[in-house]
């Protein structure tokens, strides 16, 4: 089976792929990672992963200007139905609307929107830097073998905001509590880097694929 | 909570690791990506190259240093010496850096950073301030490894670096650097409350009371060393039991 990281200009993807080729070599599975950004390919792929950097309108913007990619995308996630996974602002895009230097729309799988992480007047550094505990608060395949409060590498200035409650797999705690996981039937997602966070990160995108969905 | 980072930071010549006392007698010691993986497995929070080849013809094996630690160590990695202009910073990040740091280029062409951040994102862009004290309560940026001077103000610059969008500050006493006095805290402290964005302070770390004293004292987000990691003398891990023993958040 392939996986694609889904290739759009968003800076260095082969940190994923390589952390995603350890886990499968982990997992003693035949798993071809692949990066590109190719509708053909993605329309193919069993899963897929879906990275960002940078700001959530560049990265909105960077998908809409790859011909077929937005289109695809959509139908490999509300259509086909098959799994995808988004890495920090490729969990944002789930979103309805982002706020980051302009209002953006995003895919709308989610109902939420992105915010700016509220600093409590100063009293807190943004980027949210480092490593933090994540509070896990419900069962979800992503973090089976995963103990509460483990740390996970974060690095970001906007949240994740929304209102289907159900929806929110982890938190973390920034001043407020911020939703650092996500999962909606074939859709998943993580504010902070698996493929940065060491033991916990791999465990996690193991965790994905092995899921069958 | 978010915890305080421990980063150890490797000094890579011609794509061997070094660490320098004031940025003369250079030691080499070993090959940087078995460090990497060291400080890897010992939970090092992140990783430092500082790229200090001087030869432009030998500048791309930090690339190829930086692409197979990248393959081998899932954690986060800056990787800064040397970064210039746009396509450097590209090129890094292409790697496998995360963040990238600019210290010269930073000073002469401050729209480096601006356009870096815009480009990029400032999650990646790192400034590295290179301050030496030269009054009371007065400290100026350095370039060039700390041989050159600027008139230019740190506190005042370092507000400038965030102000153009770059994303963590790595302040290091010049005037400390390999000395094993401990930080400058009175600077770290400064620039700590003085700006938004994380700070990293680094030059002067001789023990693991100086760690310590950076977080405590200098409010620093993180806190750098590279010669008491790097010859052996304390682990990752002594480190972070040490500041855990002091009530300092860690990841252990």
């Amino acid at each position: 089976m392939s996986i694609t990281v889904i290739d759009y200009g968003s800076g260095n993807l082969k940190s994923a792929a390589k952390a995603l080729e350890t886990a499968a070599e982990n997992l003693n599975l035949d798993t071809k990672i692949v990066v590109t950004s190719d509708p053909k390919v993605i329309k193919e792929s069993k899963k897929i992963v879906l990275p960002g950097q940078g700001s959530f309108r560049d990265c909105y913007l960077g998908i809409k200007k790859i011909t077929g990619l937005e289109d695809t995308l959509n139908e490999f996630v509300l259509v086909k139905k098959k799994p995808i996974f988004g890495i920090c602002v490729g969990m944002q895009l789930f979103a309805k609307t982002g706020y980051e230097s302009q209002e953006t729309k995003g895919f709308g799988w989610i109902d939420g929107e992105v915010r700016k992480i509220n600093n409590m007047n100063k009293k807190l550094k943004l980027p949210h830097m480092g490593w933090n505990e994540i509070e896990l608060k419900k069962d979800c395949f992503l973090f089976s073998n995963i103990k509460n409060k483990s740390h996970m590498y974060f690095i970001h200035s906007y949240e994740f905001m929304t209102k289907q409650k159900d929806c929110i797999v982890a938190t973390t705690n920034y001043g407020n509590s911020i939703t650092v996981s996500v999962a909606k039937e074939n859709i998943v997602g993580t504010q902070f880097h698996p493929e940065k966070s060491q033991k916990n990160g791999l465990i996690i995108l193991e965790n994905f694929l092995k899921w069958e969905f | 909570m978010l915890k305080n980072r421990i980063i150890p930071c490797l000094d890579v010549k011609n794509g061997r690791v070094v660490k320098g006392i004031n940025f003369v007698n250079l030691v080499d010691a070993g090959d940087p990506v078995e460090q990497a993986k060291i400080y890897d497995e010992q939970g090092a929070d992140e990783l430092c190259f500082l790229d200090i080849t001087a030869s432009n013809e030998n500048r791309n094996i930090i690339l190829d240093t930086v692409k197979k630690t990248a393959e081998k160590c899932f954690m986060p990695l800056t990787v800064g010496g040397g970064v210039r202009t746009i396509e450097d910073i590209r090129n890094l990040l292409l790697a496998g850096a995360d963040k990238v740091s600019i210290n010269t280029a930073a000073v002469k062409n401050k729209d480096l950073v601006k356009e870096s951040a815009e480009k990029f994102g400032s999650q990646c862009i790192v400034v590295a301030v290179d301050a030496k004290k030269v009054k009371e309560n007065k400290w100026e940026i350095f370039t060039h490894g700390g041989r050159k001077s600027t008139g230019i103000d740190a506190l005042k610059f370092s507000e400038k670096m965030e102000s153009m969008g770059a994303g963590e500050i790595l302040l290091t006493s010049m005037d400390r650097d390999g000395t094993k006095k401990g930080y400058d805290l009175d600077l770290t402290k400064k620039i700590s409350n003085l700006v938004n964005i994380p700070v990293i302070a680094s030059g002067g770390v001789g023990g693991l009371e100086h760690l310590h004293q950076g977080i405590k004292i200098g409010k620093a987000s993180a806190v750098l060393a590279a010669s008491i990691f790097h010859f052996g003398e304390h682990t990752i891990l002594e480190a972070k039991q040490y500041l855990d023993s002091k009530g300092i958040p860690v990841r252990i």
